[in-house]
């Protein structure tokens, strides 16, 4: 259907279809024309700059995937599971901090920035240039480098597993848990009941390996977040629960799999279309955190998250209703004309930049120094040692997702190594 | 030949003062700009003293101020304002010169309340904080490592200063007459929560407990108070956290409503002269003027807060800049911040007139919690502890005037219940000024 007789409530539906992903900034901009537009199932997109950073502070944005209470809660624990035994035990079970709100989501997360420091990640910056530098070594004697497989996937997969303390022999094992648990992350996911059986399975497995290392980590604790995670005891808090610590190591695991790969392709990508970009950078390394930073803005690696109203909202004109699906479309707000001059311009120098590239508010990305220092160190080595680097297929096929949205491959023809 | 023009002057070089100097150049004022400041230093930064200068983490003279704009001022400092000749358009300084001005920006600030010296506050020993200096001397005094430390007020500076004192492992024993700490500025309700952080922190809080005078040694030292019920307390080292005088003695005989309660000001933050009308060419900024506050019915106040010296110090400059037909009203939504005990604490909104307060998110037993004051069943005040990100929300919803408590079905709400905010009802008197004059000295 071409675009402009699409309805308003069908944007969304469009977005969501892979012939979509190449390109979907067209329909964030018609999106934006309604800043929070309702779309034909009852969910609500916000899309410009002003609007998200108006819900993303309110405290009526819930990151609860819980099925509503069947009888109204009691504040009596017990009570409450005998009239909501299912809500009750779904609530309960592993679910990772994303999909917490507060309190319990401030204790997960001051934990993990407990064991997410600066320093440790910082610390990193040796580990990540050798395997950047291996992995390109790996390419040399081709005339093409397919930057997925060869370098975006396999650095941000090996940081992510020395960071925790995961056996990076083990790699293979839940690579596919990693894809299976991203793709649940898409709204379309609840509604296909193989998708769904998949992801439970994918869940269960890797819980269980999880379970398997935590309880390692416990015996003999190591340096690494894994240890420092399962033997951590907060001031005056109790430890974290088994069940919190497995869904928080998944999520780590699945964050580190899934998202910095986006990152570095799709600067990659930018590069390559915008080869005079690509030159000063490799003249001037020093440039690579402005770069990382408008890419960040220009093409993220997560184009969306879901929340709920917990009560009726009012924004820019419409009302939200209490219970409602809110989608937070940060990709199109980081195009929003009202806030960034000439937005779909690719402008590394643009002094004004504050993007949602990381999310924001209270969910805003733990991980996000180190996506900056994987990319940043990523994309200085390609600039360099890439020898007269071309796009080889323009756009390039692209991963299903359409939140966490990305080329599958980009295949760059190269004469060298250098 | 033409005079040259006397220019603006603005008395106050701290940060009222800078930014509203700073503000006239961004607004394309290119005349002569004069800064007279009575401390020696450059503009400097208060809210460090009682927090990471008293801690020993930061040195007092680390706290300058940036210099946002390239002010090309005539600086003033060492030398405060002692008169202001309104006909003349002159301003007299301490060294006996005298400044001419076209306009002029008052922005004197306030100064700690000093202990009455005949009752004990000449004594060596007894401190304030307010300035550089007295945070210098005090850290100093600090790390002399007293052996009863004494805080007299447990309003911000007083509890902020326990906190510290507390870090450093020091004996902290805080009086206050209120029932609760911080119960002027949030009342008993939320003060509660305070005075069990001074608890948990090993501090002696004595509620209920007024101090008459300072008894010294041989040497002038001071060694304990004495009490409004005739015992004492032992104490070598003081400090009278009592509030803030503001700076207008040098304001005394220019003929303006001035005295230690402030400056009044129109709504336009032109000074007011006595018979009421505002001056044209007077405009005060920061903790020293008081002004009508749309949000709360035109009610005058004087702001004490970082926010407001910048924000009024900017308004008050494009004013002076603006005709006579352009003269904006100030509309400000207070805030402040306070850090103790490991707990960020912001505000936004006036509690006082508060009838009524309730918990909207978080609970005081887990000191994180959003706390909303109400009066007559609107929402007019929103505090903090530790749950700062939802306060834009809040804060749009008093501005909006929202019902009271303003928003509901939040994430971590509580049973919303109305409690009665603790405010003591002789409040209102209490933070009348009175009659202990200081001046811009």
């Amino acid at each position: 259907m071409p675009d402009e007789v699409l309805p308003d409530e069908a944007l969304f539906t469009a977005v969501m279809n892979p012939a979509s992903r190449a390109d979907p900034y067209p329909l964030y901009a018609r999106l934006r024309e309604r800043p929070v537009a309702r779309q034909h199932d009852g969910s609500y997109v916000v899309s410009t700059h002003a609007a998200i950073r108006a819900l993303l502070f309110d405290p009526r944005l819930s990151s609860e995937d819980l099925p509503p209470f069947k009888r109204p809660p009691t504040g009596n624990p017990i009570r409450d599971w005998i009239l909501n035994p299912i809500r009750s035990r779904i609530a309960t079970a592993h679910r990772p901090l994303i999909f917490r709100d507060p309190p319990d989501h401030d204790s997960l997360r001051a934990a993990v920035m407990r064991e997410f420091t600066i320093p440790r990640v910082q610390g990193l910056r040796p580990r990540i240039a050798r395997e950047v530098d291996a992995l390109l070594d790996a390419c040399r004697g081709r005339g093409r480098v397919c930057l997925v497989e060869d370098l975006s996937y396999p650095l941000p997969v090996s940081v992510i597993c020395e960071l925790l303390g995961v056996p990076e022999s083990d790699e293979p094992r839940f690579q596919s848990w990693a894809t299976q648990l991203a793709t649940a992350l898409e709204p379309d996911a609840r509604h296909d009941v193989e998708t769904r059986r998949r992801t439970v399975a994918a869940f269960d497995a890797i819980s269980d390996y999880m379970r398997g290392l935590i309880r390692e980590k416990r015996r003999r604790p190591v340096g690494d977040m894994l240890s420092g995670l399962a033997t951590l005891r907060p001031n005056g808090l109790k430890p974290m629960s088994d069940f919190d610590l497995i869904a928080t190591a998944i999520l780590l695991l699945v964050a580190g799999h899934e998202t910095t790969v986006n990152l570095i392709t799709n600067a990659m990508l930018a590069l390559l279309r915008h080869p005079k970009e690509l030159e000063r950078l490799r003249a001037d390394p020093e440039r690579a955190p402005r770069l990382i930073e408008e890419v960040l803005r220009y093409e993220p690696p997560v184009h969306f998250r879901t929340r709920k109203a917990l009560g009726a909202i009012t924004l820019a004109g419409e009302t939200i209703p209490k219970g409602a699906p809110i989608i937070l479309l940060f990709a199109a707000a980081n195009r929003d004309p009202a806030r960034f001059d000439d937005p779909d311009r690719f402008d590394p120098d643009r002094p004004d930049i504050e993007h949602f590239g990381f999310g924001g508010g209270l969910h805003y990305c733990v991980g996000a120094p180190l996506a900056r220092i994987e990319a940043e160190i990523a994309l200085v080595a390609l600039s360099r040692r890439l020898v007269a680097p071309r796009l080889m297929q323009d756009p390039p096929p692209y991963r299903p997702g359409a939140s966490l949205r990305g080329p599958e491959q980009l295949a760059i023809g190269i004469d060298g190594i250098a | 030949m033409t005079p040259e023009p006397a220019g603006i002057v603005v008395v106050g070089a701290s940060l009222a003062g800078l930014r509203g100097a700073e503000a006239l150049r961004r607004g394309g004022y290119d005349g002569p700009l004069t800064l007279v400041g009575a401390e020696p230093h450059r503009p400097y930064d208060r809210p460090p003293l009682s927090k990471h200068v008293l801690a020993g983490a930061l040195e007092a003279d680390a706290t300058r101020l940036p210099e946002l704009t390239s002010l090309r001022a005539r600086w003033r400092l060492g030398s405060a304002a002692v008169a202001l000749d309104r006909a003349a358009r002159t301003v007299r300084l301490a060294d006996g010169s005298v400044l001419a001005y076209d306009k002029l920006l008052v922005a004197t600030g306030a100064q700690a309340r000093p202990w009455p010296a005949e009752t004990g506050g000449d004594l060596a020993g007894i401190h304030t904080l307010r300035g550089r200096d007295d945070a210098r001397t005090l850290r100093t005094a600090l790390v002399a490592g007293p052996r009863h430390v004494l805080i007299v007020g447990a309003g911000l500076i007083g509890c902020e200063a326990a906190s510290c004192l507390r870090d450093l492992g020091l004996p902290v024993t805080l009086a206050d007459p209120h029932p609760a700490p911080l119960a002027n500025s949030f009342g008993t309700f939320v003060g509660g929560v305070i005075a069990g952080c001074l608890r948990d922190a090993g501090a002696v809080f004595r509620p209920g407990t007024q101090v008459k005078a300072f008894e010294g040694d041989a040497a002038g030292r001071v060694v304990r108070a004495r009490l409004a019920d005739g015992s004492a307390l032992e104490a070598d080292l003081v400090i009278a956290a009592l509030g803030a005088v503001r700076a207008t003695g040098w304001l005394r005989r220019a003929d303006l409503m001035a005295d230690p309660g402030g400056l009044t000001c129109d709504a336009a933050c032109r000074a007011r002269a006595a018979d009421g009308t505002a001056c044209p060419d007077i405009y005060a900024a920061g903790d020293v003027a008081r002004w009508p506050i749309p949000l709360y019915e035109g009610r005058l106040v004087c702001v004490e807060h970082w926010g407001n010296a910048v924000e009024q110090a900017s308004h008050a400059a494009r004013n002076m800049l603006a005709g006579p037909g352009d003269q904006r009203p100030y509309t400000h939504l207070p805030a402040f911040w306070s850090s103790q005990f490991g707990i960020n604490i912001k505000l936004v909104g006036l509690t006082a007139g508060a009838d009524s307060v309730a918990v909207v998110q978080g609970s005081r037993a887990s000191r994180r919690f959003l706390a909303v004051y109400g009066q007559a069943g609107r929402s007019i005040a929103a505090l903090s502890f530790d749950q700062a990100r939802w306060l834009p929300a809040y804060a749009g919803a008093i501005l909006a005037g929202a019902a009271f408590p303003p928003i509901l079905d939040a994430t971590d709400q509580p049973r919303i219940e109305r409690a009665d905010p603790g405010f003591s009802p002789s409040r209102a008197s209490a933070s009348a000024p009175r009659p202990v004059e200081v001046f811009h000295a």
